[in-house]
């Protein structure tokens, strides 16, 4: 307690203040541009942290990290292109609501939700680290296999309509994830003999090309842009008191969506691009009308983008009390750490503890720092975009794109797998199959790979290697909610018809 | 008239002298010039790893020895592959374009691969900056004290010991297939996506032992326990830790990363840059040393007799997985 105190000291600095804004504001930009992503931003930054003392190197990470995060949910609303893997399914509310003129509000939303996310993960992370640590341990290969085919079970929810359309699409997914180096065993699979395509299909090239594109392509053949005018009545919809309250008026939906982020965080590997996608599901499964998502459901955009923020704090769980790097951005964090001769474990927490909690307050400062400089910022992006016609707006975006897809791997040949797939997805949406459900697949077929190869590996001296799947009761606890998961539509059928008698009566007046 | 004509003279030999002293400047005034705009040094790998983290330490001492700027970039991808094969395919040996390399990477990948892109010898090495050794490491409450007593459990129980590494044909997999050929055990390899998922997999118990970076057991040194580390002798930050070659078995490999330029790059330009690096190295060694790298200073002749003497290391045991590929 006495430590945190200090650290609240150590943070009265108007220099760390500047540090908070300037780095949320830079975050932000990265993240609302397609390609971009908080791991990059954190490696340029890299150098300039040497010539910082630690603590303000650290704050600076910190900040930058928040609001890259918190930013690809701009571009997710106002374009339908998530700017970062961690708001794929902000976009499938946010953007809705940006047709309908309610762009402004969706922008509130996830500034409001993202800050109190941001929060959340610094609380989960300052009282809660050694059990949530010991937790995050007990997650071996077969654990991953079964959180990827839970992961898999969204594809049920997110493919509207055509339950087998959105199948097809997961497999297409899984199918470009198996290109390039396999992750274990070393074999190249899939490169035609281009020896370029040892790299596979990265996933950001992918959720850029499948979402991006057909967006793009959409604005030129309707010859508009799709953003609807903001109106007198939304604008005051968007005030920022009345959306706190109405973000705050559900807040079963918010506390679900942060438990979830962190669980989802605390697991290496696993970050924001996950979290998002199963708080999303999770709400739309526990609201009444689970029909509505999709066509600009508040609580959606709510569950996405606060879930995704927790998962900031949440991944630096393991990172702080084990070294063990929650998610990709954590391992730049790592690498200061180590430069600045701090040893991950409950050392941190003692001898330097000051300053840890001082790093890890700063960013909760920088989750309430992202409410001004959002709502103004978000102000703006959507004021240019707005006014921007269609036929500047769309080869500009179309330039931008490819810039950040060559900038994440200084690849060429990501360019045109980017071009490749975005055309192949234009088509595909023709037929009624969806990106998210393919980028599902890209994300989680990997997973499940090296987990499944892996479990197989340490099971080799059994006779059915394969039980090794079913050992640990952790992997129990996932098959069971694989199940239900799977069985929920036919479960929800079934609820419904057995209270049918009351509902027809209802819908006969 | 006469001195008119001394004055000619005069002039004249000034005029020689001048040319004289510019004709042998030249060529020295021309290198001098080197280099004059700004440098890309290329990572192979992920932001946030150890080439990443090196390249970032060396940046801004790079540019001072240089004077010009020097941008780090990352072209991820086929571990390291990706980036390989497209230097030797495109980048121009004007000094300007350099790349991080590493070993056993660049030996162990043309080999087994038959679209790797790229070819071991086609680098001009510019010096190999640091290694870092394998070590076989276990959890800190793991029963087994000793290097004697992993192998006496794993000559027992054929294929139940575990051991987890970074990769497949990588550094850590090849010295496990070593060590299962001297010591006459057998064990299984699980191979991660990186250093990084191989310490929960650690600390977690899923796998009975590590075989990992040096690093690995001096940043995470109140949680596990080395057996023994594949160095010529036993390592500053792992004073405790015995080698393979204490023990009896002689082992010795890792991982050496360095920085190597397109072939045919003139050999001036590269011993400016070997001197830059090391002169680099020298100033980043005691923060590398403390997180448990093996600083080296390699430039030259010595950096191809390294790859020579690796390569002979690990010829063996490679031949005999790409003999057992081809029987797939």
């Amino acid at each position: 307690m006495e430590k945190l105190i200090l650290a609240l000291g150590a943070l009265a600095n108007p220099v760390v203040i500047l540090i908070i804004f300037s780095g949320v504001s830079a975050g932000l930009f990265v993240g609302a541009m397609p390609g971009l992503t908080a791991t990059m931003a954190l490696a340029v930054l890299l150098p300039f942290t040497f010539t910082l003392p630690p603590l303000l190197g650290l704050v600076a990470l910190g900040a930058v990290y928040m609001g890259a995060i918190y930013g690809g949910s701009f571009a997710a609303i106002l374009v339908n292109t998530p700017g970062t893997p961690s708001s794929i399914a902000t976009a499938f509310e946010g953007y809705p609501l940006s047709k309908q003129g309610r762009a402004l509000e969706a922008i509130s939303v996830a500034t409001i939700a993202s800050a109190i996310g941001g929060i959340a993960g610094v609380l989960f992370l300052l009282f809660l680290s050694p059990p949530l640590a010991r937790l995050s341990l007990r997650f071996g290969p077969s654990e991953y296999f079964w959180v990827a085919i839970l992961g898999l079970t969204l594809i049920a929810s997110l493919s509207e309509g055509s339950l087998l359309k959105g199948l097809l699409g997961g497999t297409i997914g899984m199918m470009l994830g198996t290109m390039g180096v396999a992750p274990i065993g070393g074999e190249t699979r899939f490169t035609f003999g281009m020896p370029v395509m040892q790299g596979g299909v990265e996933m950001i090239v992918a959720l850029i090309g499948l979402f991006v594109l057909p967006e793009l392509y959409n604005m030129a053949a309707l010859g508009r842009t799709s953003l609807g005018e903001v109106t007198v009545s939304s604008r005051e919809k968007a005030s920022f008191w009345r959306v706190v309250k109405r973000v705050l008026s559900k807040p079963g939906n918010l506390i679900r969506s942060c438990i979830i982020g962190e669980i989802v965080a605390i697991i290496p590997g696993a970050g924001g691009n996950i979290a998002n996608l199963v708080a999303y599901n999770e709400a739309k499964r526990a609201s009444r009308h689970p029909e509505r998502f999709g066509t600009g459901v508040i609580e959606g955009l709510v569950a996405s983008e606060s879930s995704n923020n927790v998962t900031v704090a949440g991944s630096m769980v393991p990172l702080l009390t084990l070294g063990i790097p929650g998610a990709p951005p954590d391992a730049v964090i790592l690498g200061v750490l180590l430069l600045h001769g701090l040893r991950p474990g409950i050392e941190l927490f003692t001898t330097s503890g000051v300053l840890t909690y001082a790093f890890i307050i700063s960013m909760g400062l920088a989750a309430l720092a992202m409410v001004p400089v959002g709502l103004i910022g978000g102000r703006l992006i959507y004021r240019i975009i707005f006014r921007t016609p269609y036929y500047f707006l769309v080869p500009t975006i179309g330039l931008a794109t490819i810039l950040g897809t060559f900038a994440l791997r200084n690849s060429f040949s990501d360019v045109i797998i980017m071009l490749t797939l975005g055309t192949a997805g234009y088509l595909l949406k023709q037929i009624g199959i969806n990106p998210p459900p393919i980028v599902l697949g890209l994300i989680l077929g990997g997973i499940a790979e090296v987990g499944f190869v892996q479990t197989m590996l340490g099971g080799a001296t059994y006779r059915f290697p394969v039980l090794r799947l079913f050992e640990n009761p952790l992997s129990w606890i996932l098959i069971g909610m694989v199940v239900f998961s799977a069985a929920w539509p036919y479960l929800a059928a079934l609820y419904r018809r057995l209270r049918s008698p009351g509902v027809s009566e209802e819908g006969d007046q | 008239m006469r001195a008119k004509g001394l004055n000619y003279i005069k002039r004249c030999m000034v005029l020689f002298s001048v040319a004289a002293i510019v004709m042998t400047l030249a060529p020295a005034l021309v290198n001098a010039e080197y280099p004059e705009k700004p440098i890309t040094y290329i990572i192979s790998f992920n932001p946030g790893g150890e080439s990443d983290v090196t390249a970032r330490l060396q940046e801004s001492q790079l540019e001072k020895f240089l004077g010009v700027p020097v941008n780090v970039t990352h072209k991820p991808g086929g571990g390291g592959a990706v980036a390989w094969s497209n230097f030797q395919r495109t980048a121009k040996p004007d000094g300007y374009t350099v790349i991080g390399v590493n070993i056993p990477h660049i030996i162990g990948q043309p080999m087994l691969r038959k679209d790797a892109g790229y070819e071991t010898d086609g680098f001009d090495l510019i010096m190999w900056f640091h290694f870092t050794p394998n070590a076989l490491i276990v959890k800190k409450d793991s029963p087994y004290q000793t290097l004697a007593d992993f192998l006496k459990y794993a000559r027992e129980n054929p294929k139940a010991a575990t051991v987890g590494g970074s990769g497949s044909f990588s550094a850590n997999h090849l010295e496990t297939l070593r060590l299962e050929k001297a010591a006459g055990v057998q064990v299984t390899y699980v191979p991660h996506t990186g250093t990084g998922p191989l310490v929960p997999a650690l600390l977690g118990g899923h796998i009975t032992a590590a075989m990992g970076y040096s690093m690995l057991g001096v940043q995470y040194k109140d949680q596990v326990r080395v057996l023994g580390v594949a160095a010529d002798e036993r390592i500053e930050t792992l004073p405790d830790a015995p080698t393979f070659k204490e023990l009896g078995y002689d082992i010795v490999g890792g991982a050496f990363r360095g920085v190597a330029a397109p072939k045919g790059t003139d050999p001036q330009i590269i011993s400016r840059l070997a001197k830059a690096f090391s002169e680099t190295n020298k100033i980043i060694a005691e923060k590398q040393r403390q997180l448990g790298f093996v600083m080296t200073y390699a430039t030259g002749e010595d950096a191809y007799t390294l790859v020579g003497r690796m390569k002979k290391n690990y010829e063996g045991i490679l031949q005999e997985i790409a003999a057992q590929k081809k029987k797939k």
